[in-house]
């Protein structure tokens, strides 16, 4: 069977400017940050993101790199306003397609199932039609006749998500409360790049969980990355919290000088200056 | 016991929202929202659903009954068992509700949370709003982007039900024939003088505007023990 473990920065080098990116997570909760500190790290830029968004589309957004982001909020929670995001917002860094989170949701449905489309009961009488001016309606053809959203396949070129534990073929653990979304990223992604706490054998998957758990199956994964505290500084429940001190620094920082300071080296120097604590005096 | 405050009052008015509301979930946004929803709960709706605000059902003292990740909540909504109350950035005569921007959306003037689940939710389970500060930057003539639909947008929508707003200065509802909004009740110590300087549109007024109801000597005591003992509530509503 096939090994799949790679690097982050092996990640990033399959990655093309132009793609598609889908990010698992959802506002400042199992982002997949290790892969994505990998991807500011290279030269790849000109993103269509797809993201229940946190500091991924903060970062991203401020470094540059999304010529358009599909999202319905971005948020880091428990600080409700991601600075980052506002700022390149508000000086229209970016194209935006605002949708609901259910249609959100349903646009990764229909791409996982090879739709063109599926029906939803939102997004009609909001201004999310006025702004995305693309969006279409369907008729139902049944007798009740109810006009519907017909929300587009929101297909990826490559999903990035981050659970607790993973094989070396793709078998995905999650262990804190709620799975979000990132299996279907992985179903609506042409290729899908899992990072994970800890690789394990696959027989300790379910060792102490029931298989109901192994939210990541491994045909939908390309790529298995092992990368401790990888969802830093957002959380990862029950491995760790959100880390609130580093949050409130990423927020409050100058993003040149934050960049500056945690994003200059690699992960391991990342994990280091985390580890170091400097930026809580 | 020390006079009703001002929050509290805040309280009785969100909790009110999901009387007879059945078997259904109580998704409130914000403290006060919080403790109305679980005062309800313990009260006078005692077959109302929690959520410990992520993937847990529980009763008001945290035992879980059940799990409600977010795809299985968002399936919730459209299922409608649900009264949610949301916050507003903006909100207009007909309860349009905006989250998402100020200013031209385009390019806006300050970037806000985005349009959430707003759409989703205001076309398939009931949608109340709480407004901790009542102003006219709040209550607007008219919202920069329609995030939650109001009853001019909803075009009758079956599923469409905006039951109340609430905030520190009153109740409202849309209860009048064009759906406008309508002040339903004020909170003692609100004159209709203040509720209408902080407010940008006209608003539907009855001939006699009745005051909130005050908690029961129960209720009171739920709030102050067992509920919100660390008083929190008072920094979201001041007296």
């Amino acid at each position: 069977m096939s090994d799949k473990t790679t690097t982050a920065d092996e990640v990033a080098s399959r990655l093309r400017s132009g793609m598609t990116l889908g990010i698992g997570g959802w506002g400042s909760r199992r982002k997949p940050m290790a892969l994505v500190r990998a991807l500011l790290r290279s030269d790849v830029t000109d993103l269509t993101v797809v993201s229940y968004g946190g500091p991924d589309v903060g970062m991203l957004a401020a470094a540059g790199r999304i010529r358009k982001l599909v999202a319905p909020f971005v948020t880091l929670d428990s600080i409700p306003l991601e600075p980052h995001y506002r700022a390149a917002r508000e000086r229209g860094a970016f194209e935006l397609m605002e949708i609901d989170e259910a249609m959100f949701m349903w646009g990764l449905h229909a791409a996982a199932n090879r739709l063109p489309f599926l029906p939803v009961r939102a997004g009609l009488g909001s201004d999310v039609m006025r702004v995305n001016s693309g969006l279409q309606t369907v008729t139902s053809p049944y007798d009740d006749g109810e006009t519907f959203v017909a929300v587009p396949a929101l297909r990826l070129d490559a999903a990035l998500v981050h659970v607790g534990r993973a094989d070396r073929q793709g078998n995905g653990r999650y262990l804190g409360p709620d799975p979000y979304f990132d299996d279907l990223f992985c179903e609506a992604a042409d290729t899908a790049y899992l990072s994970c706490e800890r690789i394990v054998d696959t027989a300790e998957l379910t060792k102490e969980a029931a298989p109901q758990s192994l939210l990541i199956k491994r045909h939908t994964v390309t790529g298995v990355v092992e990368a401790p505290n990888g969802a830093h500084f957002t959380s990862c429940a029950p491995d760790y919290g959100r880390d609130e001190a580093f949050q409130k620094a990423y927020a409050t920082t100058p993003w040149a000088d934050f960049a500056a300071q945690f994003l200059g080296g690699d992960e391991q120097a990342y994990q280091s200056a985390v580890r170091e604590g400097e930026w809580t005096s | 016991m020390t006079e009703v405050t001002r929050a509290e009052y805040c309280v009785i008015a969100c909790a009110e929202a999901w009387r007879d509301a059945g078997e259904v979930l109580a998704s409130p946004m914000g403290l006060i929202p919080s403790v109305g929803a679980r005062l309800a709960r313990l009260t006078f709706s005692p077959d109302l659903l929690l959520t410990d605000g992520e993937a847990l059902l529980v009763t008001p003292d945290g035992t879980v009954e059940g799990w409600l990740p977010y795809r299985q909540h968002l399936a919730l909504v459209t299922g409608g068992r649900r009264h949610v109350m949301m916050g507003a950035s903006q909100i207009d005569r007909y309860g349009n509700q905006n989250i998402s921007c100020i200013g031209d959306w385009e390019r806006p003037k300050r970037q806000l949370l985005g349009v959430r689940g707003a759409p989703v939710n205001t076309l398939n389970n009931p949608t109340s709003y709480w407004i901790p500060r009542h102003s006219r930057r709040v209550f607007v003539e008219k919202v920069d982007m329609v995030c939650g639909v109001g009853y001019d947008h909803a075009a009758g929508a079956r599923y469409h039900r905006i039951p109340r707003v609430v905030s520190d200065l009153g109740v409202f509802d849309f209860d009048t024939p064009d759906r406008s909004m309508r002040l339903a009740s004020l909170h003692p110590g609100v004159t209709l003088e203040q509720v209408r300087e902080a407010t940008s549109f006209e608003l539907a007024v009855p001939d006699e505007v009745p005051r909130t109801r005050p908690p029961t000597a129960e209720e009171l005591r739920l709030i102050r023990e067992v509920l919100d003992p660390g008083n929190t509530r008072a920094r979201e509503v001041g007296a």
